[in-house]
């Protein structure tokens, strides 16, 4: 009995098979993964990925082709009410009503969360404090910057304490500056308040900084799913890149092979590219090889592989294309205004 | 937790007024058209008719034009839903753990109120002015007047969400609503009387919601109607029905765009 009571509160969300179509276009396809209860869990891809789209029936918006969707054990379809109840969200694109105050927003968002009025005038005031917006509130949102509301969506998306907070595309046409204040907000509210998140984003340095587990997502599919660590180990270690004269390159990697420091040696334009488990332990042996061979190095660099590496070692493409960062400025340009 | 449908229809009325009463602009445009339409169609064209005896013209369109004030300001009503789908406010809505009648539901009450100010201002002016002499007016009529006003604009707002649910650009609403608005005011009696018109216009103009509230609240303030007073009540209630169940029914066919 406890066994299964533990095993059911032990994931925040469970998706299995889960399909959007769109007429002949499939958005989303057969997706499954579990997010457990109090991580921060991303979905990380370009876009048009199908990370909006999941979001959306996760959260009861729209509804799914196929497959299915729980969160805390309330199917996504047919338990709307008990979903909706249960989670918070933070949309891509902005959802509050610029002609109201940032408290009036919270303030109505606490009445349709059927928040009493006492409670709702503290948590109002608690959540201002978190995302520093006390000295704004009573001026109107569209007077707000874009991280101004960015923050008051944070703040009205948790504010009803949901389970589960959904953060589509959380930073998206912030300034680097911003953007990380966002992300230290993002990481108490996990650790402090103690709120399961997902995320998604296509900053590879977002999914990085913040996630516990990140699943990739290309054309509608999950294409590899695990933490930052070992998605990153999975590329076989780091680089170490080594700037060397063309006439040294064969005789060094003769060398280096023999050493058995590695045996992934490629060479580049500027010298030889050499992955190894531990750059820093292997950098003395590789220095020493080239001390013997009587190899000039000109310059040695040592590269934990990024995301970004991964998700192009996995497509063949980097994530951010034109497509990408042309959103990325629209974004930006809307919220400038 | 959840909102119960009380706390939901109070919580969007209250949007709605709140954004009313900021916005000076909107609250001086809901009164000025309306009076100068009175100012000059009721003085001018007024000079060249009478309607019968002891009724002068200016009388005889005073409840025609709270009823066109209500007409235009309730059915643009759908404008602000076109802009919730298009600012995103609407999937604030439709995530909230709410009953889906809760969100039409206040919507209608806003919006109704907020139709409502504007029109009791033009009433109250109509009376003050003597337009309509207040030795005319009666309690029971003015009573009657209101209920009769409060079903108009309720009608016409909940018009103005069913179309704006169908649509997802203020153009397009526009273009729809133009369309509309015009035959609606110009068959509802507000500026002629229908009993002399031919019967095809008098046949088309039966199906136009707008009538049966003039006509209602012509009665209920001067003392002269078309219809008996009872029945166009009646008839208001079943149109107000019929059009709030038929919001209520998009609503929960939408989608957040
Ligand atoms: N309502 C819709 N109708 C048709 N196609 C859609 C719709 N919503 C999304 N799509 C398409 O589905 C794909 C995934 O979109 P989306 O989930 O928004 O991606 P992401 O959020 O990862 O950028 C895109 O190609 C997009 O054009
Ligand atoms: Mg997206």
């Amino acid at each position: 009995m406890h066994g299964v009571l533990t095993k059911q509160t032990a994931n925040a969300i469970e998706v299995k098979g889960l399909t959007k179509r769109f007429g002949g276009f499939t958005a989303v396809d057969k997706i499954s993964f579990d997010v457990r209860d109090g991580e921060i869990f991303g979905l990380l891809g370009p876009n048009g990925a199908g990370k909006t789209t999941t979001i959306s029936m996760l959260s009861t918006i729209i509804s799914q082709t196929s497959g299915s969707a729980h969160i805390y054990g309330h199917d996504a379809f047919t338990e709307k009410d008990a979903v909706r109840a249960s989670i918070g969200i933070v949309f891509q694109d902005p959802s509050l009503d610029d002609e109201l105050t940032g408290r009036e927003n919270l303030d109505l968002h606490g009445r349709l969360y059927g928040m009493p009025d006492r409670e709702r005038k503290e948590v109002i005031g608690k959540v201002l404090r978190l995302v520093e917006l006390e000295d704004k509130a009573g001026a109107q949102v569209k007077g707000y910057s874009g991280g101004m509301k960015r923050r008051l969506e944070i703040a009205r998306g948790f504010m009803h304490k949901p389970k589960v907070l959904f953060l589509d595309e959380p930073t998206i046409g912030l300034d680097p500056q911003t953007r990380r204040r966002l992300w230290d907000y993002i990481h108490d509210l996990n650790r402090k308040e103690h709120v399961t998140i997902i995320l998604t984003t296509h900053y590879m340095e977002e999914a990085d900084a913040l996630c516990d587990r990140i699943a990739i997502i290309d054309h509608g599919k999950i294409i590899k799913l695990d933490t930052p660590d070992r998605l990153k180990d999975s590329l076989g270690g780091d680089l170490v890149r080594l700037g060397v004269e063309k006439r040294g390159r064969a005789r060094l990697i003769a060398s280096i092979r023999k050493a058995k420091i590695s045996k992934r040696i490629r060479e580049t334009d500027e010298g030889i590219d050499i992955t190894v488990a531990n750059g820093g332990r292997s950098l003395p042996g590789i220095m020493d090889a080239a001390k013997a061979t009587k190899v000039h190095v000109d310059y040695a660099t040592v590269k934990r592989p990024t995301l970004e590496d991964v998700f192009i070692n996995l497509t063949g493409k980097q994530i951010r294309e034109e497509a990408g960062a042309a959103g990325g400025l629209r974004g930006l340009m809307l919220r400038r205004r | 937790m959840m909102g119960s449908i009380t706390g939901t229809i109070y919580a969007l009325w209250l949007r709605e007024v709140t954004r009313f009463l900021r916005s000076k602009a909107r609250v001086l445009g809901a009164g000025g058209s309306p009076l100068l339409w009175l100012a000059t169609f009721g003085v001018g064209i007024g000079s060249l008719i009478t309607i019968s005896k002891g009724t002068s013209y200016l009388d005889f369109i005073a409840p025609g034009i709270v009823g066109m004030t209500l007409l235009f300001s309730s059915i643009f009503a759908g404008v602000n839903v076109i802009w919730d789908k298009q600012f995103g406010f609407m999937k604030e809505m439709l995530v909230a753990p709410v009953p889906r009648a809760g969100i039409v539901l206040g919507k209608i009450a806003g919006s109704t109120t907020v139709s409502m100010i504007s029109a009791l201002v033009i009433l109250v002016l109509v009376i003050a002015v003597g337009i309509i002499p207040l030795s005319q007016v009666t309690a029971i009529g003015v009573v009657l007047a209101i209920i009769m006003m409060l079903m108009i604009s309720a009608s016409f707002v909940s018009l103005g969400l069913i179309i704006a649910s169908l649509i997802n650009n203020i153009e397009g609403f526009q273009v729809i609503i133009n369309f509309l608005i015009l035959p609606v005011f110009f068959l509802s009696g507000a500026l002629f009387p229908m009993n002399n018109v031919p019967l095809w216009l008098r046949g088309i103009a039966a199906i136009d919601p707008l009538q049966y509230g003039v006509d209602g609240m012509r009665g209920a303030l001067i003392g002269i109607s078309t219809y008996p007073v009872y029945m166009d009540l009646g008839i208001m209630l079943a149109i107000m029905a019929a059009l709030v169940l038929i919001a209520d029914i998009m609503f929960r066919r939408m989608q957040a765009k």
